[in-house]
């Protein structure tokens, strides 16, 4: 059933389908057309193959931290080490996938839009490596948080927009690189970060990300000649999860547990837990979940770590939720912190903030299972981006 | 009759075409706009498009999402943009309005209870810019239903939809002129010229044109190709020129003229 989602409108569900200006339609029928036939084409498969293995670094290893578990007591804790790829995250799968489409096609500039930096980098990144022009949209106030990521895509040859509308944050970006887009379909490629917008980006950014979760079923039935019993990973709008989920929705007894930014708590004004507070709508492209005032305005996010600073979630979430495949729980901006530091000391990893939500939901739920559970954690990219940040924070005061 | 197919009738005898204001509806505030309704009324506009202020208009360029980020900042929502089209029928005001909104805040109000509240408020059909003809099934079905237009857009990008999209429109069609979002532009792609024709040869609705709209010389180019011009940044900057002028009581009047100036010469 999983498998032929979504339908052909795009459609996971009711949720999903294409809620974008007319001017723009048809570039997506071309974008799914494209896809469709390049995917199938072995040489496509083998050049992304390729670049995943010999440029990026892949397959990332699927790592036992035992000083976690052992501190934790409780269930087994596995890293899925998507830090350890080329730029830090999980978010060059994506960007490799879709850049060699945009060749494909002819296409020879490409835009994106970023919230932590990581896809802005991910993107300049393969467009240098590709010979592609690079332009990146990017909200004003993450330009600041995340200066060092700006420097590096203009290192890489790409130019950084910072945006000034609206909240001058992801979601404000994501308005600024579709309004980009509109104007300049007939020969820039938009590349996408997240499991979000219209169809077929959803499913396109999973699949490109499925990567994840193959190698990670791979893994562990080498490492422990089983499936394991959670898989858990942070969500803003969702590539990293998505993608590690998808070839474990048919293996029912795996529970799958996306992590939503609580900001400074859900019963505040201040966080991104689209799940856990938001309703159904339609937001950038796709109906699923978002947070929103009863007369269908958007409300601004808030969390401690811009990539999951977003106010709306991809559709494949919204509906793994309402069959009850996958469930959602809140992570505070200090859980995650503390989380961040836990990891730090006791495995030497510093996890970004955003997979240190995932890290924090591991560590209150593995003291309360068996030692012979096992958990996985996507370990989505890592913490380097956000030193600075922390220090602030912290005063400098690694304790 | 819809008041749409009247005005395009009366229009068609007297071999005019119409003109079709624009604007955010709280921009400044309700007051002001009801009293620059009574302006574009007053000026010769044939229909107004009432435009719902939206946090995330993503087919408006920065002057339209100036003017929504000035309305949503007195929290000015869709009921209240419905309200002011009967609030300017108590004026006497007797031109068709349509409701331009992005999809969202129509869903979240509810489909059946949007179209009864456009049909108490005398509002005679509804532009939704995020809702291609994949998607609006339901709204389309609703709209008829309640005698209702849904007015569907077309760009220079649809090509081989155009087809599909003309042939199930009803009022009239919105033909996009160029790529990008709403805003002034101080030239055309030549191409726009036979893309109207095509449009106009496919469609039993009048056509009329928009985006970028920002002059009379370019109302006149266009209008001489098809049913009706529209006409929105333009205005809009208009009125957040005027806001100095709109904001003190002592000068509003003033700020008012200007803008029904402006569009009495658009409309020549």
């Amino acid at each position: 059933m999983t498998r032929i989602m979504p339908d052909q409108y795009g459609r996971f569900g009711k949720f999903g389908g294409r809620y974008v200006p007319e001017t723009l339609m048809n570039a997506l029928n071309e974008l799914e057309e494209a896809y469709l036939h390049y995917s199938r084409e072995e040489s496509f498969q083998e050049e992304v193959r390729y670049l995943l293995r010999q440029y990026s670094g892949r397959p990332t290893s699927l790592y036992h931290a035992e000083r976690l578990t052992k501190h934790l007591g409780g269930a087994k804790i596995y890293l899925k080490r998507e830090d350890l790829n080329h730029t830090g995250a999980h978010k060059i799968n994506n960007a490799i996938g879709q850049a060699v489409l945009a060749k494909r096609m002819g296409k020879k500039k490409v835009i994106a839009e970023t919230g932590a930096g990581q896809h802005g980098v991910a993107t300049a990144t393969v467009a240098a490596l590709l010979g592609l022009e690079c332009k990146v949209f990017m909200g004003e106030e993450d330009t600041r948080r995340q200066a060092l990521n700006v420097f590096r895509m203009k290192l890489l040859g790409a130019e950084v927009i910072p945006v000034t509308s609206g909240t001058r944050t992801l979601k404000d970006a994501c308005n600024e690189t579709l309004r980009y887009w509109v104007s300049h379909v007939h020969d820039t490629y938009y590349i996408l970060g997240s499991a979000t917008g219209p169809h077929p980006y959803p499913m396109m950014v999973r699949d490109f990300q499925r990567i994840i979760g193959d190698e990670t079923k791979q893994q562990i039935l080498e490492q422990e000649g089983r499936l394991p019993d959670v898989v858990i990973a942070c969500v803003g709008g969702g590539s990293n999860a998505a993608g590690m989920f998808y070839p474990f929705i048919e293996d029912e007894e795996v529970e799958l547990i996306g992590v939503e930014a609580a900001g400074k708590g859900i019963d505040t004004h201040e966080h991104a837990a689209t799940m856990t507070k938001g309703t159904e709508g339609v937001f950038q492209g796709s109906y699923s979940y978002l947070l929103q005032d009863e007369y269908g305005q958007v409300l601004p996010a808030h969390s401690i770590s811009a990539g999951l600073d977003y106010p709306g979630i991809g559709p494949e979430h919204a509906y793994l939720k309402s069959i009850g495949r996958a469930k959602y729980v809140p992570a505070t901006d200090q859980e995650a912190l503390d989380a961040l530091q836990l990891l730090s000391r006791t495995e030497g990893i510093i996890p970004a903030l955003e997979s240190a939500h995932a890290i924090a939901y591991a560590a209150k739920l593995a003291p309360t299972l068996p030692g012979d559970r096992i958990i996985v954690v996507n370990l989505s990219g890592r913490g380097d981006k956000d030193v600075a940040q922390i220090m602030d924070l912290l005063g400098g005061d690694a304790r | 009759m819809n008041r749409i197919d009247e005005v395009f009738a009366s229009l068609k005898e007297r071999g005019e075409t119409a003109l079709i204001p624009f604007i955010t509806v709280g921009d400044p505030d309700l007051e002001t706009s009801l009293e620059i309704i009574q302006q574009l009324s007053d000026a010769g506009a044939d229909m107004i498009e009432l435009g719902v202020p939206y946090s995330d208009p993503l087919a408006d360029g920065p002057v339209i999402q100036r003017a929504s980020e000035r309305a949503l900042a007195h929290q000015v929502r869709i009921t209240d943009v419905i309200r002011i089209a009967r609030l300017a029928r108590e004026r006497d005001i007797e031109l068709p309005f349509i409701l331009f909104s992005y999809y969202n805040p129509v869903l979240q109000l509810g489909l059946e209870r949007f179209m009864k509240l456009l049909v108490e408020h005398d509002i005679s059909g509804m532009i939704i810019p995020d809702l291609p003809c994949e998607e609006d099934g339901e709204v389309k079905r609703l709209a008829e239903e309640h005698g209702l237009h849904l007015i569907p857009l077309v760009a220079p990008t649809s090509e081989q939809r155009v087809q599909k999209i003309v042939s199930r429109a009803s009022g009239f069609v919105y033909c996009v002129s160029s790529l990008g979002v709403t805003g002034e532009r101080s030239q055309f792609a030549e191409s726009v010229d036979s893309f109207i024709g095509t449009v106009r040869e496919a469609s039993r609705v009048p056509v009329c044109v928009g985006f970028g709209i920002s002059n009379r010389a370019q109302v006149e180019k266009f209008a001489a190709l098809c049913d009706g011009v529209i006409v929105g940044s333009a205005i809009v900057r208009k009125i957040e020129e005027a806001l100095p002028l709109l904001r003190n009581p002592e000068t509003k009047q003033q700020g008012l003229l200007q803008i029904r100036q402006f569009v009495a010469q658009l409309k020549g």
